[in-house]
Parts: C-alpha cells; sequence; structure tokens
C-alpha cells in the first residue's frame, strides 16, 4: 500500500522529468550561464571559468556605448511604430470584415501565409521589391510617373517596418476576428435595438469587449517584435550605418564579428530584462481581468 | 446548405477581400515568378507575369543531388540537398521530441496536484518570451565548452572510436545539439497550448480507464492522446515551422556537414549573380510551409486564438 502511495506521488514528476531536464539543461542553465559571463571579461575561445571577474564593466562600456544607444532606440521605435500601426491595421479590418462574407475563410487561410513562410525568405523577396533598379515598387512608382525612391539606401527603417507590418498584420487580424465572434451576441443586439449607429456600436461595445484579448494580444505581438532578426539581416543587414541594427542583431554581430561574448551577454541580459518587464506586465493584466470577470459573475449571486 | 446564411454585402467588401488576398499573396507569386525566370529576366523586368518558365534555377539549387549534370552549372556552389536533408532530420526530431515531452508535461501542469506546480507553470510561461538571440552567447559557450566530452575519458573515447574525429566530443556541429535547443526553446509554447486543451478532456473518462485498471501511463497515452489530437496537430505546426525557418542559432551551432537551408540561403544571399537561383532556393524552402497553410488552416487558426482568446 505505502509503495503504490510514493509511486502515485511520483507521478506528476514522471510526467515532467523530460521536459524539465531538456529545459533546465539547455535553457535555464544556459540563461544563468549567461548572466555569469555577463560580469567577466569573455573572449570565444576560453571557457567561462578561465576568464576573469570584471565586475560591472561590460554594463558600463555599454552605457557609454553610443553604437549601443542607437540599436536600443532602433529597437524601440522599430517595435513600437511596427505594433502600433499592425494594431490599427488589424483591428480596422477585422470590425470592418466582420460579416457574413463569402470568401471569407479563403482570406483567413491565405493571411495565415506571410506568418508561416521563413523569415529569412520573407526578407529575400522584399529585398527584391525594394531594389533600386528592378525592384517592383520602384517599377511601380515610374510606371506611374512619380520619382523612384531608395528604400533600402535612404529609408532603410521604414522599409523593414513595411515589411514587417505585411508579415503580422494578420496576425492581429486573425485574433482580433476570433474574439469579434465570440462577443456575446445580446449586447449587441440591445444596442441595435437602442437604435445604435454603426459607430457608437463599435465605440462603446465592440471595442471595450474585446479589450482583455486586444492587450494580451498587443503585448505578444510586441514581445515577438523584440525577436525580429532574420528579415532586418536579410533586407539590411543592419545598415547602412546602424540605421536599422536592432539590439537582436546587434547581440549577434557583437558575439561573432568583434568577439566579445562578455559584452554580448551584458546586452542579451538587458534585452532579457526589458522583455521580462513586457511579460510581468502582460501577467499583471491577465490576473486583472480574471479577478475581475470572477467578481462580475458572483455579484449579482451576492446581492440577491 | 450554409452557402444561405451568407448575407448579401456592397461589392466594395469583395472588392477589399480581393485586394488583401492580392497584398498577402502577391509577394509569395513574385518569389514563384522569379524562381522560374533567367537573371537577365528578373534584373529587366520584361514580361512580367507572362515568360517562358525554366527550371534552370531549381537545377543550379539541386546541383548535388541530381542524377545528371546541367550543363549550365559550372560549379555547385549551392549545395540544397545536404542542406534540405539536414533541416528535414532537425525539424522532424526536434518537433517530435518537443511534442512528447510537452504533452505529458502540460498533462502533469492540468490534471496533478504537486509541490512546485504553480511555480513550474508561471516560469514555463515566463521563458516563452526569451528570444534566440539572447540563447545565442551562452548557447555558443556551453555547446562548444562546457557540453563536450574530453576524449580520453571513457564515453567520450567511445563516441570518438565509434565515429572517428579527432578532438572532444562537443555538441556544437552535430545535429543533436541544434535539435536540443530547439526542443527547449518550443517547449514552452507547445506546453502553454496543449494545457488548454488537455483541460477540455473529461475527467470522468479518465476515472473510468483507471477503475478499469489502467496506469496513469496507460491513462496519458491511451484516453487522453488521442482526444487531444487537434491541439497535437496545431502544436506541431507551430513547433515545426520555428524548427524549419530559424536561423540565428542554427548558423551558431552548425557547422560545412549540418548546415540547415535558411543558413545556405543568408550565406547565399549577398552575391548578385545567381538571384533566380537563391530565389529557387527561397522557394524550395517555403513549400513545407506553404503547404501547411492550405491543408491545415483551420488547425493553425485554432492554435493562434486558443492561448490569446481563450487565455
Amino acid at each position: 500500500m505505502s509503495q503504490r502511495s510514493t509511486l502515485s506521488r511520483l507521478t506528476p514528476y514522471m510526467f515532467i522529468a523530460p521536459a524539465g531536464l531538456v529545459m533546465i539543461l539547455a535553457l535555464f542553465y544556459p540563461i544563468s550561464y549567461m548572466i555569469w559571463g555577463s560580469f567577466r571579461s569573455w573572449d570565444p575561445s576560453q571557457s567561462l571559468s578561465e576568464t576573469d571577474f570584471i565586475g560591472l564593466a561590460n554594463y558600463a562600456k555599454l552605457l557609454v556605448d553610443p553604437a549601443f544607444h542607437e540599436s536600443f532606440w532602433v529597437t524601440i521605435i522599430f517595435a513600437f511604430t511596427v505594433v502600433s500601426v499592425e494594431m490599427v491595421l488589424g483591428v480596422g479590418l477585422a470590425l470592418l470584415l466582420d460579416r457574413n462574407i463569402r470568401g471569407m475563410s479563403v482570406l483567413r487561410t491565405l493571411f495565415i501565409l506571410p506568418m508561416m513562410i521563413a523569415p529569412v525568405v520573407v526578407g529575400l523577396v522584399w529585398r527584391y521589391m525594394f531594389h533600386q533598379t528592378y525592384g517592383t515598387f520602384n517599377r511601380f512608382l515610374e510606371a506611374v510617373g512619380l520619382p523612384s525612391v531608395n528604400w533600402l539606401g535612404q529609408n532603410p527603417l521604414l522599409s523593414v517596418i513595411l515589411a514587417d507590418i505585411w508579415q503580422w498584420t494578420p496576425f492581429i487580424f486573425i485574433l482580433s476576428l476570433a474574439a469579434l465572434q465570440s462577443l456575446p451576441k445580446s449586447a449587441l443586439e440591445a444596442a441595435r435595438i437602442d437604435g445604435a449607429t454603426g459607430w457608437q456600436q463599435i465605440i462603446y461595445i465592440k471595442l471595450p469587449l474585446m479589450m482583455p484579448v486586444l492587450i494580451v494580444t498587443m503585448l505578444l505581438r510586441l514581445i515577438d517584435a523584440f525577436k525580429v532578426l532574420e528579415v532586418i539581416l536579410v533586407l539590411t543587414g543592419g545598415g547602412p550605418g546602424l540605421s536599422t541594427e536592432i539590439l537582436a542583431l546587434r547581440i549577434a554581430r557583437t558575439a561573432r564579428e568583434f568577439r566579445e561574448l562578455g559584452e554580448a551577454a551584458a546586452m542579451s541580459n538587458l534585452l532579457l530584462m526589458l522583455l521580462m518587464v513586457l511579460t510581468l506586465g502582460m501577467f499583471a493584466i491577465t490576473r486583472w481581468q480574471e479577478v475581475r470577470a470572477r467578481r462580475q459573475k458572483y455579484a449579482p449571486q451576492e446581492e440577491g | 446548405m450554409a452557402d444561405t446564411t451568407y448575407q448579401r454585402q456592397n461589392p466594395a467588401y469583395y472588392v477589399l477581400i480581393g485586394v488583401l488576398i492580392f497584398m498577402s499573396v502577391g509577394p509569395v507569386v513574385l518569389l514563384l515568378a522569379n524562381s522560374l525566370k533567367l537573371d537577365v529576366d528578373i534584373t529587366s523586368g520584361t514580361g512580367g507575369l507572362l515568360f517562358m518558365p525554366t527550371i534552370r534555377n531549381y537545377e543550379t539549387a539541386l546541383c548535388d543531388i541530381l542524377w545528371y549534370e546541367p550543363e549550365h552549372v559550372r560549379f555547385c556552389t549551392i549545395r540544397f540537398g545536404g542542406a534540405f536533408i539536414n533541416s528535414l532530420i532537425i525539424a522532424l526530431v526536434s518537433t517530435a521530441l518537443t511534442l512528447i515531452f510537452g504533452c505529458m508535461a502540460a498533462y502533469a501542469l492540468v490534471r496533478f496536484r504537486f509541490m512546485g506546480r504553480d511555480s513550474l507553470s508561471l516560469s514555463t510561461l515566463a521563458v516563452r518570451m526569451i528570444p534566440p538571440a539572447v540563447l545565442l552567447v551562452p548557447v555558443f559557450g556551453l555547446w562548444n565548452n562546457a557540453f563536450c566530452l574530453d576524449n580520453d575519458r571513457f564515453l567520450g573515447g567511445l563516441i570518438r572510436e565509434t565515429f572517428g574525429g579527432r578532438g572532444d566530443v562537443c555538441l556544437a556541429g552535430t545535429h543533436s545539439g541544434i535539435i536540443l535547443i530547439y526542443v527547449a526553446m518550443n517547449l514552452p509554447f507547445v506546453i502553454w497550448i496543449l494545457q488548454s486543451f488537455i483541460a477540455q478532456v473529461p475527467r470522468s473518462l479518465e476515472e473510468a480507464a483507471r477503475v478499469d485498471g489502467a496506469g496513469p501511463f496507460q491513462v496519458f497515452f491511451m484516453v487522453v492522446l488521442p482526444l487531444i489530437k487537434p491541439g497535437l496537430a496545431a502544436a506541431s505546426i507551430f513547433t515545426f515551422r520555428i524548427a524549419w525557418n530559424e536561423y540565428l542559432l542554427a548558423s551558431a551551432l552548425a557547422d560545412r556537414d549540418t548546415m540547415t537551408v535558411p543558413i545556405l540561403i543568408v550565406n547565399n544571399s549577398s552575391e548578385f549573380d545567381g538571384l533566380g537561383a537563391i530565389m529557387a532556393t527561397g522557394m524550395l524552402l517555403a513549400i513545407p510551409p506553404i503547404l501547411f497553410t492550405l491543408f491545415a488552416s483551420k488547425q493553425i487558426i485554432t492554435g493562434m486564438t486558443a492561448g490569446a482568446v481563450k487565455g
């Protein structure tokens, strides 16, 4: 009997063990290794135990490094521009197309395509489309009679942002459409009977009811926007100059071209902390929403 | 029958839908069209979509596995065949491992109460946000140094004797090294997605099986797994996609023999000649995701909305 009860107490750990082992070995240990390494003068040829402890020197170097500052701001501008434009476009399209239209399922299927294709390939196609002489956009501009634009040379950040908007607006669109279609029909019907116009329905009923999903969607997308790397790498390689060198790209270059593993680790650490704040924000918001939803659900019963 | 429920709409909506479809598919069609053109035609831009398709670019890309030697290929620079097999091994094995480990862990997190459950569930969610770039430095360091077996110790010596080579046995440069990091990277997401599917499986079914004398592992594999097939499909597509498309970590870990297709594309994309050939390589890399999109879009959408909308 006692043998059986120890066995059943161990069962959950047996289910967790494989996943837990892999994650400890290849996720948690590397992260702590990196945090430890960010305080050391670290060269790719050394193992970490051979390196010298230099305290906060790596971080101090980053604080006064203009290149790091620039790529930090490029990252922030890129992430926030991309997310706000995609939110407006995605939610707007979802509100506009939330009807029983034939062809909607085709649209939804084909809309996923940009997200599924390798970022490397997306970069490849967009680099062709942005090309100065034979690119699709400039050829179109010429055909219409407008002067051609030096996309990747003079407006690199804009070009990168455009490509990302193409790739990820569908994500917001599909999530907000799902949210719209799961709204309680009764609230909308009541509003229609009370004579609310289309705009009033959107502003006073649909958007507030969608808000929980929209906030989570936005934070998910924001976290992902900090991960973008391959599209930019293929499109501009971070250049010209440092104009599109987002943090992820700078980390990769610091580690592999400049061979400054300690500095790269410190940079990774800062990026990680930034994302941690965003994730904690997402947790706090979802937890708060759950609490509020529960209170709303039980409130009438307590009164009655 | 379902057709009767469609509402009649302003034609403008159909125009808008058409434009949106064109915008999302356009670049992909462009890729396909360019991969079938000669380099001269790509850069001169004559013909648009009306042109004589050629498979020359695909011959150039696939030169290492073709059974004949295309006359226009002088030197085989893009070795797509080998990279494709590497990509396939890495993506398939890591997807399979992630799914098996992930659904076991998700099941434990949903169904059992045990010490440390809440903190485990929370930390799984938290690590979802780690970008591959953050893992680059530690993975590069660990896989090359700390996770190596000395070749004079027993196990390392055994592996060296079996597979040959000199120096220590390291994870870097092997398929298993790349697979390990992909499994770890995808596990949090898979656990997160599958939790919501497992929570929907009625408990009574599991209890009935247990009354009939099934052990916990039997209950899991015979009762629960068949019921969460849609969740497994969604999770496997997402995992496969990430493992198939990932560039950064693979490029840090792979060597000449374990190179995957995205690395091949990035390495060759800076050359100005061979535009068509690189487009063909890109098209070949994009084929599996395109097939998934066309045949499993429902599962993909379920997977995407499961987390955010249902909470």
